[in-house]
């Protein structure tokens, strides 16, 4: 019987995270012997809380799943249902939808990199103890979150669960003069983006490089947001409607959300590291240049520098922002017309956070039958531990609060949305 | 002399919508003078908000505005309806009082910030109304709504007594008794 030291550490509530979850880590003198990460936020059966609404009811319901990202549950459920009953959008409105999803990436990516994630590395509590030495920094992530929830605003009638999506359009569309009233606030954006992307490229980042499989939308034209095929760097090249087919959840004893592995396969990763590795060629040249200008190498396989990444996807939805608002001329009509009938409709878009997949079964009356979300953090809870595994085996010899702060640090990489998933956090590290 | 009256809260959520009803309570009363100018008062403001408490957009609204009053559920801890004031200056938000949300950082966040920042009001008097149930469709509770007519009539108070020199017409309005003036 080994003699060596056991040791736990634990994290009853993950801090800096979106929901609640705690992780779990058990050492056997300097090896692991288990990690879980355990998310204990309460299912909240929103799936079944959508049979026998009608379907233009979802976008409304499904925006409160979450306060960060709902515009991607919105994007997803509309294309779903829009596929289900066959109803082809007007360009002005899936350009105006692409704008709708830059706000929610320039708010959601904004706040993960300097509220959330930035104190991890240079190593302050959380960002309010970081504000009073980097206040000018702050101020800068501030604003550039304020570009972000001014298009939220605009386009969805409110900043925090809006308003506006529907089924096969938005219940109002903005005017030309609107939208150029942001012009001037984003100019300035782009500009404090990559600004972020060389600080945040400074950080001291752990030596740490996986072998992912990174999964995400890939459209042959344009950095992905609301359209494209799933693909994978593994040869994954599939509609969304082939989605169930391909990839299955599995429930875990230690948490309230589901794990999703690819059939036959196994983890893998969503969100903003899997979208740059396989659709950096679709970036605008400023992003491109961006990321090179920071050293980021294509693929990227070190999960720390998703904060480089996710301050790339900065420049990008600023860039495309002001494109959408420079091409935009109002739609005819700012939905188009929809009819029930008896259909099923996947979709998947990509949430700040990765891929959001949706399927809704209608009945003749459009109700909702059925409902099947799977959110991004339920796709990545897998690859989290395991990049737990491997990262605690190389701090395992470090006194367990040191632990304890990169083990968070390494989750906070996914910037994981807990009640999205429960559908998160608290360490515990045992040394046995 | 501007005052702004940020009730904060989520009507869907029972007890979460307190601070909402003390500004739609405080709106009914007609205490809001957006835009009107009241002279010897040095052009006095009155503006009700109400809000979700998001950290950062709150900031926002109090940017700027010299005194705030802002009313906001608490934390469930065995006493529904009770009422605290905290002074932001002064006082300590604390966790299991104003508990972190899930997904945006809120009210004692926004303080926190603010005072690190130099972003808050020269006044910012914070009233909590204690909860007790914060299910998604409640109704607010029978002891939430006594406090929010009680929090509503401590502001109409301390409201009189801070415009107690004010014009003729605003105190008729507001019936302040200014014993004999």
């Amino acid at each position: 019987m080994s003699k060596e030291p056991s040791r736990t550490i634990k994290v009853d509530v993950l801090a800096r995270v979106e929901g609640e979850g705690a992780l779990y880590v058990k050492l056997k003198g300097d090896r692991v012997q288990d990690v879980k990460l355990k998310i204990y936020e309460p299912p909240r059966f929103f799936e079944a809380f959508l049979r026998g609404r009608h379907f233009s009811e979802v976008p409304d319901i499904v925006a409160r799943i979450c306060g960060i990202c709902p515009i991607a549950y919105q994007m997803s459920a509309v294309h779903a249902i829009e596929r289900a009953l066959g109803v082809g959008i007007d360009p002005a409105v899936r350009l105006l939808r692409r704008l709708f999803y830059c706000g929610e990436w320039i708010e959601s990516h904004t706040l993960h990199v300097y509220m959330l994630h930035a104190p991890d590395f240079l190593g302050y509590p959380d960002a309010i103890a970081m504000a009073r030495d980097h206040e000018e920094i702050i101020q800068r992530g501030l604003r550039l979150k304020k570009a972000g929830n001014r298009i939220v605003a605009l386009m969805g009638g409110r900043e925090i669960h809006p308003v506006s999506a529907a089924v096969g359009g938005f219940y109002k569309v903005p005017s030309k003069s609107a939208l150029k009233e942001l012009v001037d606030e984003l100019k300035w954006a782009l500009d404090a983006s990559l600004a972020t992307a060389r600080w945040v490229s400074g950080f001291d980042f752990p030596d740490f490089e996986q072998d992912y499989e990174c999964v995400s939308l890939s459209h042959p034209e344009e950095y992905p947001f609301n359209e494209g095929r799933i693909v994978s760097n593994r040869g994954l090249d599939i509609d969304a409607s082939d989605y169930e087919e391909n990839f299955t959840e599995q429930h875990v004893q230690h948490s309230n959300a589901l794990h999703s592995v690819l059939r036959g396969r196994d983890s893998y990763m969503v969100g903003p590291m899997a979208r740059f590795n396989l659709n950096f060629d679709k970036l605008p040249d400023v992003a491109q240049q961006a990321a090179h200008d920071c050293g980021l190498q294509v693929p990227c396989r070190n999960p720390f520098r998703s904060i480089v990444v996710r301050s790339i996807e900065l420049v990008f939805a600023c860039h495309e922002a002001l494109r959408v608002i420079r091409e935009y001329e109002p739609p005819s009509a700012p939905r188009a017309q929809t009819s029930a009938r008896t259909s099923i409709g996947q979709a998947a878009t990509e949430a700040p956070r990765g891929l959001l997949y949706h399927r809704y079964e209608l009945d003749q009356d459009g109700l909702i039958a059925s409902a099947k979300i799977v959110p991004p953090t339920s796709q990545n809870q897998k690859r989290i531990e395991e990049d737990l595994w491997h990262f605690v085996s190389q701090v395992a010899t470090r006194p367990s609060e040191e632990i304890t702060w990169k083990c968070e640090q390494a989750v906070r990489n996914y910037d994981p949305c807990i009640s999205c998933a429960t559908h998160f956090l608290r360490l515990h590290v045992e040394r046995g | 002399m501007s005052l702004r009256i940020i009730g904060c809260g989520n009507f869907d959520r029972g007890d979460d919508a307190a601070g909402l009803l003390v500004a739609r309570r405080l709106r009914a009363l007609g205490v809001e003078t957006p835009g009107v100018q009241i002279p010897g008062i040095e052009n006095l403001s009155v503006e009700i908000m109400e809000h979700s408490g998001e950290c950062f957009s709150l900031m926002d609204c109090w940017t700027g505005i010299e005194q705030v009053i802002l009313v906001d559920a608490t934390a469930p801890h065995g006493t529904p309806g009770q009422i605290r004031v905290w002074n932001a200056h002064a006082d300590r938000l604390t966790e299991d009082v104003f508990p972190c949300s899930t997904h945006a950082f809120g009210v004692r966040e926004a303080v926190n910030w603010g005072r690190v920042m130099n972003r808050l009001p020269p006044t910012l008097l914070i009233y909590g109304i204690e909860g007790n149930r914060f299910l998604l469709g409640a109704p607010p509770s029978l002891e939430v709504e006594r406090a929010v007519d009680s929090v509503a009539e401590r502001i109409m108070t301390w409201f009189r007594t801070h415009c107690s020199k004010l014009h003729k017409d605003f105190r008729e309005r507001f019936s302040v008794d200014l014993g004999g003036s």
